[in-house]
C-alpha cells in the first residue's frame, strides 16, 4: 500500500439530484495511486451514487472529476472503461446466460482488436486474441480459485461465487482504478475473509488502486488506507481508519443523533 | 423538388384551402381513434396486471364478434346472445389463466408473448370452425347514413361506435381508480411480489383482467363488425391499435386514450391527404412510422416518466 | 453409440476453444455434412429436395438471422418478413439490371443491402427496448411490404406484382433458377449457403462479437460499464441479422418458389420465423435448424394425418384444425421446454456423456 502516492482521481464539488431529491451535495475527495480507499456511510448516504458518478453512469449536476490529470464534468461509461476504470456492483450485474469463462472474457473485450468479420472467419487477430486473452483469463480464474465453475452459466452459481466471478470480470480489464460496491454484502464470515484476501492481493500484487463501499466496519478498518464518510449526500469525514473511528460527526451519523427525526443507520 | 413539395408542403396547402373538409376528416379520424383507444386499453389492462403483451387481443376481437354473430344467426335474441358471448369470454379468461398463464408464471416476457401468439392461432382456428370463415354481416340497428352538422358530414356508425367505446373507456378508467378490485389491479401492476405479500390473489386478478379485456374485445368486435362485416380481417384491424401503445406507453391508461385519438386522427389525415401523393394503403403503416419518429424524441412515451436506471 | 470423452484431454486453450471440442461431435458433424452433400441428393426424390430440403435451408437461414438479433443480442424483432422481402426484391433488381453478375454475388449484395436497411430500422433500439422495440419493428414490416406492393419499380412494373427469377447458373452451366434448373443443383446451392453462413454465425457467437451481443442481452447497463458501446453493438446485430435474413429472402424468391409477390413476406412470415427460434431455442445455432425443421414438417404431418387415419375432412376444416393444433402446440412447447429443442438435445447429450451412470 502506498497511501502517499500521487493522486489518481480527484472529485471536486460533486452534486447530483434525482428530481428534487439530492443524492450528493458538494462532495470532494481524492484517491491516490495504489491505495485502498473506502467510502462508508449509512444507507442512502449516496455511496453508490458516488461510484456511479465516477464511472460515468450518472452525470453530476455540478463539480468536476480529475482522473489521471484530465479534468471533466462527465465521462461516458465506456470512456471510463477505456481509461482503466472497472467496477463491481452492489446487486451483482453479471451476464446470467453466459458461463463464468465468457463473463470474465467480456472483461477483456476492450483489449481485443478483432471485428465481426474476422470473428466470422475465425482468422487472424480474432483467433490469436482469443487464445492469448484466454491465457490471461485463466490466470484470473486460478487467482480467484474458481477453476471448477469455468463452464457453468453464472445464473446457476451461488451468491458468493457470483460475487467472485464479478470481481474476476473487473480484474480481467486490468484496471488502474477498481471500484467495488459492497463486495462482501450478504456473505458469511469465511466468504468475507476470502474476499478481503483477494482484495488485498489484487492491491499488492498488481498495484491496483481500489475504491470500495462496504458496511462491515471491521473489514473496512482492517483493509483500507483512508476512508471517506458520507451522510445524506454530504462528506462528513475523511481520513485514516483511526481518525475516522474517533470522529464525532461519524459517530453521530451512525448513532443517528445528528439529524432531526433520528432516522440514522 | 416536385416530389418533396408534394409530400412535405402540398397536403398542408390542401388542408388550409378546405378547412371544412379538414375538420370532417379530423372528426372521422378522432371517432375511429376512440375505437383504437378501447382496443389499446385491452392491451394495457393485461400488460399492467400480468406483464403479458397480449398479441391475441386482436384475435379476441374477431372471436368475440364471430361468436356473437354466430349466435344471432342461430336464432338467439340479441340480449341472450350478448349474455352468452360475455359468458364465453369469461370462460376464455379462466381457461387462459389455468392452461397458459399459470404454468408459465415467472417465465420471461418473450415466452409469455409467444404463448399469446399460440392463443391467437388457436382462437382463429376455433372461431372459424365453430362459425365458419365467411364474411358475416352484422346489423345492430344503427342507421348507417351520414349525419350533417353545420355542413360537416359525420358517419353515424362511427359516431355511435365512438360513444359506446368512449363510455366503456370512461367506465374502465373509473373502475380502475375507484373500486377495490381496481386498486388491487393497480397494486399488482406496480409489483407482483408486493401485491401477493399483502394478500392480493394474483390468479383471480389475472382472470378478471383477461375477462375485462375479453369484454373490451367484444365491444370492439361488434362495432367494427357492424361497419366492416365480421371477418378475419377484424383481427388485423386491431393491430392498428399497437402504435397507440408505443405512443401512450404499455402501462398508461390516459396514454392509451390520448394515443388512440392521435393515431386515429393521424391515420385518417395520412390516408386522405398523403395517400393520393405517395400511394394508397398508407394507413397500413402511417401510424407506425409516426409513432416511431415520436419515440426517437420521447422514448418514455406520452405520459411515461423518465426512467432512472439504477445499478 | 459410445459418447464418451474419457481420455480426450485438451492441452491448449486453442483446442478447448475449438468449435467441437469433443471428438465424437467432430466426427458426427463431418458425417452429417457427407450425408447432406452426397447421400441425400442420391436418395431423396425431387419432391423431398425441392419442397422439404430447400425450404428447410432457407428457413434455417432466416431463423439463424433472427436468432442472432433476438436470441443472442436480445432485441425482439417482428420485422423478419419485411427484411426477407428486401433481400428478395434487391436480388431481383440486381439480377435483372446486371444480367452478367454472378448469382452468388447477387445474393451477397442483396444481403448487404438488407443489412443496411436493418441498420436503419435498428436505430430506434438505442432509445427503446423490449416490446416497444418489437412494435417499432412492425413499422418496418408494414412499411416495407407496402413499399414493394405499391412501388412498381421494384417489380420492374409487372402487372401482377409478382417477380420471377431470371435463369441463372453457377460454374457456367449448373442452372439454379429458370426452366433448366434442377432440384439437386438448387439443393446444393442452398445447402452451401446454409452451411457456410451457419459456420460463420457459430464463429461470431463464440467469439468476442457474440460475447458483446450476449452481454447487451443479459444486462445492457453492465455491458456499457465494462466498455461495450450499446448502440454499435446493437446496430451490428441488426446488420448481421438482416444480412442473413436478406439472403434467406433472396433464396426464397429465386431458388425455392422461383416467383413470388411481396405478400409472401407478410407479418405471418415474421411470426413463423419467430416460432422457429422459440421452439428451436433462443440463442442457439442448432436450435435455428431444429426449429425450422419442426415448423416445416408440422403442417406436412398435419395435412397427411387425416389420410393416414382414413378420415375424409374438408380443406377448410383442415386449415382451421391446423391453426388450432399449431396454437396449442406452441403453448405446450413453451410450457414443457421454454428453452426449446436445442435444450432438449443438450440435456440428452449430457445424459449420454455420463451414461450408464445417472449422476
Amino acid at each position: 500500500m502506498h497511501p502517499n502516492g500521487d493522486v489518481l482521481l480527484r472529485v471536486e464539488g460533486i452534486a447530483l439530484a434525482f428530481g428534487g431529491v439530492k443524492a450528493l451535495a458538494d462532495v470532494s475527495f481524492d484517491i491516490r495511486k495504489g491505495e485502498i480507499r473506502a467510502i462508508i456511510g449509512p444507507n442512502g448516504a449516496g455511496k453508490s451514487s458516488m461510484l456511479n458518478v465516477i464511472n460515468g453512469f450518472y452525470r453530476p449536476h455540478a463539480g468536476s472529476i480529475t482522473y489521471k490529470g484530465r479534468t471533466a464534468r462527465h465521462m461516458r461509461p465506456h470512456q471510463a472503461a477505456q481509461a482503466g476504470i472497472a467496477r463491481t456492483f452492489q446487486n451483482i450485474a453479471l451476464f446470467k446466460g453466459m458461463t463464468t469463462l465468457d463473463n470474465i472474457m467480456t472483461g477483456r473485450l476492450l483489449k481485443m482488436r478483432g471485428n465481426f468479420l474476422l470473428d466470422a472467419l475465425h482468422v487472424g487477430p480474432a483467433r490469436r486474441d482469443e487464445t492469448a486473452h484466454r491465457a490471461v483469463v485463466e490466470q484470473i480464474i486460478d487467482f480467484l480459485e474458481i477453476q471448477a465453475i469455468r463452464k457453468v452459466p453464472v445464473g446457476r452459481l451461488p451468491y458468493g461465487l457470483q460475487k467472485r466471478v464479478e470481481l474476476g470480470r473487473a480484474l480481467a480489464a486490468e484496471p488502474d482504478l477498481l471500484l467495488l460496491d459492497e463486495p462482501m454484502a450478504g456473505m458469511n464470515f469465511e466468504e468475507k475473509e476470502d474476499m478481503s484476501r483477494f482484495i488485498l492481493d489484487v492491491n499488492e500484487e498488481f498495484g491496483t488502486t481500489i475504491a470500495l463501499i462496504e458496511h462491515d466496519m471491521g473489514v473496512v478498518m482492517d483493509i483500507s488506507s483512508r476512508i471517506v464518510v458520507l451522510d445524506y449526500g454530504r462528506k462528513i469525514a475523511d481520513g485514516t481508519p483511526d481518525e475516522v473511528r474517533r470522529d464525532q460527526a461519524v459517530i453521530d451519523a451512525y448513532l443517528g443523533v445528528a439529524h432531526d427525526g433520528g432516522k440514522g443507520a | 423538388m416536385h416530389i418533396l413539395y408534394a409530400i412535405l408542403i402540398g397536403p398542408f396547402v390542401t388542408m388550409a384551402r378546405e378547412p371544412a373538409f379538414l375538420i370532417e376528416v379530423l372528426i372521422g379520424g378522432l371517432l375511429a381513434g376512440v375505437m383504437y383507444s378501447l382496443v389499446a386499453l385491452g392491451f394495457v389492462l393485461i400488460y399492467k396486471a400480468s406483464g403479458v403483451f397480449n398479441y391475441a387481443q386482436g384475435t379476441m376481437v374477431l372471436f368475440a364478434a364471430l361468436t356473437f354473430v354466430g349466435m344471432l344467426e342461430a336464432g338467439l335474441p340479441v340480449l341472450l346472445s350478448l349474455i352468452a358471448v360475455i359468458a364465453v369470454m369469461i370462460v376464455l379468461a379462466f381457461a387462459v389463466e389455468r392452461v397458459v398463464l399459470r404454468p408459465l408464471v415467472n417465465q420471461s416476457e418473450i415466452i409469455l408473448f409467444m404463448s399469446t401468439l399460440g392463443i391467437s392461432y388457436f382462437l382463429v382456428g376455433l372461431g372459424q370452425i365453430l362459425w365458419g370463415g365467411d364474411v358475416h354481416p352484422l346489423d345492430i340497428g344503427i342507421p348507417s347514413g351520414p349525419l350533417t352538422v353545420h355542413g360537416i358530414l359525420i358517419n353515424q356508425l362511427d359516431l355511435y361506435a365512438a360513444i359506446v367505446a368512449g363510455t366503456l373507456v370512461v367506465a374502465l378508467a373509473l373502475f380502475f381508480q375507484k373500486t377495490r378490485v381496481g386498486r388491487a389491479l393497480r397494486a399488482v401492476a406496480d409489483d407482483h411480489q408486493a401485491a401477493m405479500s399483502v394478500g392480493i390473489p394474483l390468479k383471480q386478478i389475472w382472470v378478471v383482467t383477461w375477462a375485462i379485456a375479453g369484454l373490451v374485445a367484444l365491444a370492439a368486435g361488434i362495432m367494427w363488425g357492424a361497419s366492416l362485416g365480421v371477418q378475419f380481417s377484424l383481427a388485423l384491424v386491431a393491430l392498428k391499435a399497437l402504435p397507440v401503445l408505443i405512443l401512450g406507453g404499455f402501462t398508461s391508461i390516459p396514454g392509451a386514450i390520448v394515443g388512440g385519438l392521435i393515431v386515429g386522427a393521424a391515420e385518417k389525415l395520412g390516408e386522405v391527404f398523403w395517400g393520393p401523393v405517395i400511394g394508397s394503403g398508407v394507413e397500413d403503416w402511417f401510424a407506425y412510422i409516426l409513432a416511431l419518429i415520436f419515440l426517437l424524441f420521447r422514448p418514455q412515451g406520452l405520459f411515461g416518466e423518465r426512467i432512472i436506471e439504477r445499478v | 453409440m459410445l459418447y464418451r470423452e474419457v481420455g480426450q484431454f485438451r492441452t491448449s486453450y486453442a483446442a478447448d476453444q475449438a468449435i467441437f471440442p469433443i471428438r465424437q461431435d467432430r466426427i458426427g458433424m463431418l458425417a452429417l455434412l457427407l450425408v447432406a452433400y452426397i447421400a441425400v441428393p442420391l436418395v431423396a426424390n425431387e419432391y423431398w429436395l425441392s419442397t422439404i430440403f430447400v425450404p428447410f435451408f432457407v428457413f434455417s437461414l432466416a431463423a439463424l438471422g433472427l436468432n442472432i438479433l433476438t436470441g443472442y443480442a436480445g432485441q425482439l424483432s417482428l420485422g423478419t418478413g419485411g427484411f426477407m422481402a428486401v433481400g428478395a426484391f434487391t436480388a431481383y433488381k440486381l439480377a435483372t439490371a446486371f444480367p452478367g453478375l454472378n448469382i452468388v454475388l447477387v445474393f451477397v449484395a442483396a444481403g448487404i443491402v438488407t443489412a443496411l436497411v436493418g441498420l436503419l430500422f435498428g436505430i430506434p433500439s438505442l432509445r427503446i427496448k423490449g416490446f416497444y422495440l418489437a412494435v417499432a419493428t412492425l413499422a418496418a414490416q408494414f412499411f416495407l411490404i407496402w413499399l414493394f406492393v405499391k412501388v412498381a419499380w421494384f417489380q420492374n412494373y409487372s402487372a401482377s406484382g409478382v417477380i420471377t427469377a431470371p435463369p441463372r447458373a453457377v460454374f457456367g452451366h449448373f442452372f439454379v433458377t429458370g426452366p433448366e434448373a434442377r432440384p439437386a443443383y438448387k439443393y446444393w446451392f442452398t445447402l452451401t449457403f446454409a452451411a457456410v453462413l451457419a459456420l460463420a454465425a457459430k464463429n461470431m457467437v463464440r467469439g468476442a462479437t457474440g460475447r458483446k451481443w450476449m452481454a447487451i442481452r443479459d444486462m445492457d447497463i453492465a455491458a456499457e460499464i465494462i466498455g461495450i458501446r450499446p448502440l454499435s453493438t446493437k446496430l451490428l446485430a441488426f446488420a448481421v441479422s438482416s444480412f442473413y435474413i436478406g439472403i434467406a429472402g433472396a433464396l426464397w424468391a429465386f431458388i425455392y418458389t422461383a416467383s413470388v409477390e411481396a405478400l409472401a413476406f407478410d407479418i405471418d412470415r415474421s411470426f413463423q420465423i419467430l416460432f422457429m427460434i422459440i421452439i428451436g431455442g433462443l440463442g442457439s445455432i442448432l436450435g435455428s435448424f431444429l426449429g425450422a425443421a419442426f415448423i416445416i414438417l408440422l403442417p406436412i404431418f398435419l395435412n397427411n394425418l387425416p389420410n393416414q387415419l382414413g378420415l375424409h375432412v374438408g380443406v377448410a376444416l383442415v386449415t382451421n384444425l391446423q391453426d388450432i393444433i399449431y396454437g396449442a402446440l406452441i403453448v405446450f412447447f413453451l410450457i414443457a421446454e421454454p428453452n426449446g429443442l436445442a435444450a432438449l438435445w443438450r440435456i440428452g447429450k449430457e445424459k449420454l456423456r455420463l451414461w450408464p451412470f445417472p449422476h
